[in-house]
């Protein structure tokens, strides 16, 4: 495998490639990993304001639009495959590299090492090649841009025959997909790299004193989404494989016989198209799990923290993660209720899906258990935590609606889908990175952000994103379709038109708001407030050590832990909070 | 860093690292840690391969039952031998290890040697086992029990190079001998990847015997 | 704190706008439709009691509890309450989705009537198509081959079968109201979707498969279908109507196109 943690230990890289680029520690990799993130979600933002924009005036012409895709809009008019094709990478660029990235191998990797003890990670070599394989899949999914034909457009979901048959069913189905395919396969690579890593330092590597049950909530939510993502990226990574087979070697995994696919009769026979959906899915919903868990995990720790009391029911939220990461691996078929699947495995499945709802409402309950009888703290990071809280469970509410197949009878493909998972995913985890961002930014450069421009960017966002997605909903219930380039050929939806125009107005503003936070964020690296090393009176063994902290984290010294991880307001102790290495 | 053979001789075989999992009691500075660390990261990593085999062998068994269009791929002797010799490379490197328990070195390098070299006669007969179908017909896109079989074949042979990597690196340390006690771990962690791939192939030979 | 009047007002601007109804379901069609609207109201009720309560005890502990100096109160949790909760929540969540599968049976796990009137769909890239088996009751064989959109033949009706030679082809859908219709649908390229609002009902159409689906319509009408599974730089166009026809109406375009042949 690598060389031993203990074998770096006592030499403190030198060289501008050793310590930046390719760096074997922890710290900088996930930093690495942030900023990737960062940079795919300004490009994912940029793509969904582009598709906002055409839904609302299909026929503008736009001169740069023309520069950009000759082909895809010619004349400066998007054609409606430019639209499904931004729409395909806007939704992949968003789920792999920024929900997959940033949440678990950006804050992760930096914090989880750190909050148990240890001086890295169990395997730092394969970490700096998970990051580097990481990078490689973008580069080949942002080239996807750039081939002939465009990139895809067969949705991030890319369901065969669509996405099996090459050129002939649309443009970008060519070269486009099969990057597309190429770039998701080496980042299950990278993903298995990770997972390797996160499991076996979180089992193996832990302080003196630090069990399982006194980890922080954050590095359950590491650890269960490793697991998640180990076994869900394999089954991607077949998935994948038998796709491209099919699309370049003339096997029938997933084509039937008697395809006639733009008057061309096809000779394939015998595949089915629903196995890609029940491998992908099955991948698939543990992913969206990997997407918000990490997330409830900071959240845990800010609400704790910034309310100086205990997480409510510490023991229930560990089963919570490991209920949420188990069961979200038997309710894939939830996605499948109108394919042509056996009716009864719906009725399974939804069983399932309903009873993955409980383990999520106790967290929710228990979460204001632990605002209940504390003394809030309002900074930026809390702020962050507690709107994810509420878009939590706005998002999370509709999934009642979805989770039945009865009510899926009309709800399936609608934007009700788009409004429940952009809620969940598309806000709620990218609250979780904010309130992460700027409750370890102090840690991570010894500089506060600046609370004003973060409160003002908070607040703008969060009535911003309740604009932009509740209105989907609406939509929804009117039975307005998903993936619809435009709404021009349906009666039903020229009525809907104004919800669109709002939600447009809303999405760019929004997306306005969000270069206070890039400001902020460089800014502060330079210019923020210095910060002491524990600035929030935090009781987790990160707030121990310098800001920001020595190579090896703990400066060649063992942590050993003596108490839990939320140990606030304690009756009789000092001070308002004990860290977990304080003395017993 | 590595320690010298004549220091192994001297002392004798470091003691075993301690077994201790899960409680955080552990020194996880010290070697006994990595080791540690090294077992669960293969355990992960076997458990990574084998949802990916589980995912092809539903996608076979979906496939195999959805329509009338399966005929069987009739298995190449060669592969018998193969199997054989995939086995027999297994017990080398059980032997190597057992003789490394007992200090014998150079045992040590002549059967982890025979590993490596039946190790490449195992590949040099998947690709003959390739070529063979080939000329009787059968090619990837043939039919779908074909498809099925050069790609879990393929599979397997791609897993079967990272082991071979991994027994190569430890073929020249050993040569160099430069197997100190820190490299224990690898040889291990190796060893029990390489015996995976066995199982894995044995699947193979039995999922293909019997359901074509 | 402010964060908490702001989580009040955002619930009650949605509560409201969801009370409202301003952007809703058209009119249901059918008994079917009507079951579908009570379960959604059912679900509605039950999740928007625990939205606004969530958000509003959200809103409330912001408020209350914010600091103001003092201590906190330490406490690791309450098991009784952790109970209670989770049980109700289980009873909840569960009993909405048993309530639903009376629904879910009569669309999916029951046969279509015998007496049903029975049409073969047709999805492709990017229009629908419809074929009625004509007076001989029977539809004629097809082939891929032999398909021939701008001529008329989308289906590829095999002109050596006998039995193709009365079939209607269609490409709107049009049913009599109060009949049961069950729908064999096909796909001749990629995954495509019918969707009718007004049913309350949809089903994917998966190429290689031939997807039974039924339903009964009994309000007269023409109905907006939106293809509602991506297919392909053509989805947003792949539109067709349902027309439902009073029987004697009905009968007599059936006859019509009988005519034509």
């Amino acid at each position: 495998m690598s060389s031993p943690v203990m074998h770096s230990a006592h030499h403190a890289p030198t060289g501008f490639i050793r310590r930046y680029i390719f760096s074997l520690d922890h710290k900088v990799i996930g930093i690495q990993y942030y900023f990737l993130a960062v940079f795919s979600v300004f490009l994912g933002m940029a793509l969904s304001v582009l598709m906002r924009f055409h839904m609302v005036y299909p026929d503008a012409k736009v001169s740069f639009f023309e520069k950009l895709w000759p082909t895809g809009a010619p004349g400066g008019i998007m054609t409606p495959e430019l639209y499904l094709s931004l729409m395909t990478m806007h939704g992949t660029i968003m789920v792999f590299f920024v929900l997959t990235t940033a949440p678990q191998s950006g804050f992760g990797n930096y914090f989880l090492p750190i909050q148990i003890g240890a001086e890295d990670m169990a395997f730092p070599v394969l970490n700096m090649l998970s990051f580097w394989t990481t990078f490689l899949a973008l580069i080949v999914m942002v080239a996807a841009f750039f081939v002939p034909g465009g990139p895809p457009l067969a949705g991030w979901t890319a369901y065969p025959p669509l996405s099996a048959v090459g050129p002939l069913s649309g443009p970008g189905e060519g070269l486009g997909q099969t990057f597309w395919i190429i770039s998701i396969a080496i980042f299950c690579g990278a993903s298995l790299m990770g997972a390797i890593n996160f499991i076996a330092t979180t089992i193996d590597l832990r302080a003196r004193g630090l069990s399982m049950m006194r980890m922080p909530l954050t590095c359950w939510s590491w650890f269960v989404t490793a697991i998640l993502g180990l076994l869900g990226f394999a089954v991607l990574l077949a998935a994948g494989v038998l796709l491209l087979l099919d699309r370049l070697a003339g096997t029938s995994f997933f084509l039937p016989a008697g395809l006639m696919v733009n008057d061309q009769i096809l000779n394939h026979k015998g595949g089915s198209p629903l196995l890609w959906q029940h491998l992908f899915w099955f991948f698939g919903h543990p992913e969206v799990y990997i997407a918000i868990l990490p997330g409830m995990g900071v959240a845990s720790q800010l609400l704790a923290t910034f309310s100086r009391k205990p997480i409510f029911g510490y023991r229930a939220m560990v089963y919570a993660i490991l209920g949420i990461g188990f069961l979200g691996f038997f309710v894939w078929g939830h996605h499948m209720f109108m394919s042509g699947m056996n009716p009864y495995s719906a009725f399974a499945f939804s069983i399932l899906t309903m009873s993955i709802g409980v383990p999520s409402a106790i967290k929710t309950f228990n979460w204001i258990g632990t605002l209940w009888g504390g003394r809030i703290q309002f900074t930026t990071a809390m702020l962050f935590a507690l709107g994810f809280v509420s878009l939590f469970v706005t998002g999370g509410i509709s999934g009642i609606f979805l989770g039945q197949p009865a009510l899926d009878l009309y709800f399936h493909d609608t934007y009700f889908v788009v409004g429940h998972f952009h809620m969940i995913m598309g806000v709620a985890a990218i609250f979780g990175m904010f309130a992460g961002t700027f409750y370890w930014f102090p840690k991570v450069t010894g500089r506060f952000m600046n609370e004003t421009l973060g409160k003002i960017h908070f607040y703008l966002t969060f009535i911003g994103v309740y604009c932009i997605f509740t209105p989907m909903h609406f939509l929804g219930i009117s039975g307005n379709p998903r993936r619809y380039a435009d709404f021009t050929n349906f009666d039903f939806m020229g009525k809907l038109m104004p919800i669109h125009t709002f939600m447009t107005h809303a999405a760019i503003g929004t997306m306005v708001v969000q270069f206070i936070f890039l400001f902020n964020l460089f800014w502060s690296i330079k210019k923020g407030k210095p910060a002491p090393i524990n600035p929030w009176n935090a009781t987790t063994l990160e707030w121990t050590i310098p800001s920001p902290p020595p190579f090896d984290n703990f400066a060649g010294k063992h942590p050993v832990v003596n108490h839990g991880p939320y140990e606030y307001s304690v009756p009789g102790a000092p001070k308002d909070y004990i860290m977990q290495s304080d003395p017993a | 860093m590595a320690s010298s053979i004549t220091s192994d001789i001297v002392h004798g075989n470091p003691p075993p690292p301690t077994r201790n999992f899960g409680g955080g009691d552990g020194e996880p500075g010290g070697r006994g840690a990595h080791r540690r660390a090294s077992m669960t990261g293969l355990l992960v990593l076997l458990a990574a391969s084998v949802m990916l085999f589980a995912a092809f062998t539903s996608a076979f068994f979906v496939r195999r039952g959805m329509s009338n269009d399966w005929v069987d791929t009739p298995i190449p002797n060669i592969l018998w031998v193969n199997t054989a010799v995939l086995l027999a490379s297994s017990l080398a490197i059980e032997l190597a290890r057992r003789a490394l328990r007992s200090g014998k070195r150079v045992w040590f390098n002549r059967y982890w040697t025979a590993a490596t070299i039946l190790g490449v006669a195992f590949l040099c007969g998947q690709y003959l086992a390739w070529r063979q179908l080939n000329a009787a017909g059968f090619y990837l896109a043939t039919n779908p029990s074909s498809s099925f079989f050069f790609l879990l074949t393929c599979a397997h042979a791609v897993h079967l190079l990272g082991g071979m990597s991994a027994l190569g690196y430890i073929e020249v340390e050993a040569l160099m001998l430069r197997l100190g006690p820190g490299k224990r771990t690898a040889i291990d962690v190796s060893a029990y990847f390489w015996h995976f791939l066995d199982a894995i192939w044995i699947y193979l030979m039995a999922l293909f015997f019997f359901w074509g | 704190m402010l964060l908490g009047p702001v989580v009040w007002v955002l619930t009650l601007v949605i509560c409201y706008f969801f009370l409202g109804h301003y952007w809703w379901f058209p009119p249901p069609i059918s008994q079917h439709g009507q079951a579908y609207d009570a379960q959604f109201t059912a679900t509605l009720w039950v999740t928007g009691i625990i939205f606004f309560l969530a958000q509003i005890a959200l809103g409330y502990v912001i408020i209350k509890f914010r600091d103001r100096g003092g201590t906190a109160r330490y406490s690791h949790g309450n098991n009784v309450l952790e109970v209670v909760w989770t049980s109700a929540t289980a009873v909840l969540f569960i009993g909405l989705v048993l309530a639903g599968t009376r629904i879910w049976a009569a669309v999916h796990f029951e046969e279509a009537p015998a007496d049903a009137l029975k049409i073969e769909v047709m999805a492709k890239q990017f229009a629908w198509s419809f074929r009625y088996p004509g007076p001989d009751g029977k539809f004629g064989k097809t082939d891929l081959k032999q398909v021939n959109d701008q001529g008329g033949n989308p289906f590829g009706i095999d002109d050596k079968d006998p039995a193709g030679k009365d079939d209607i082809t269609s490409a709107s859908i049009k049913v009599p109201a109060g009949r049961p219709v069950e729908l064999i649908m096909r796909s001749r390229d990629v995954i495509h979707n019918f969707f009718v609002r007004e049913l309350r009902l949809k089903q994917d159409i998966v190429p290689g498969m031939e997807i039974p689906f039924h339903f009964q319509a009994d309000q007269v009408g023409t109905y907006e279908v939106p293809c509602s599974e991506l297919c392909g730089l053509g989805h947003h166009q792949m539109r067709t109507t349902l027309e439902v026809m009073a029987p004697a109406d009905f009968q007599k375009w059936l006859q019509e196109q009988a005519a034509q042949k």
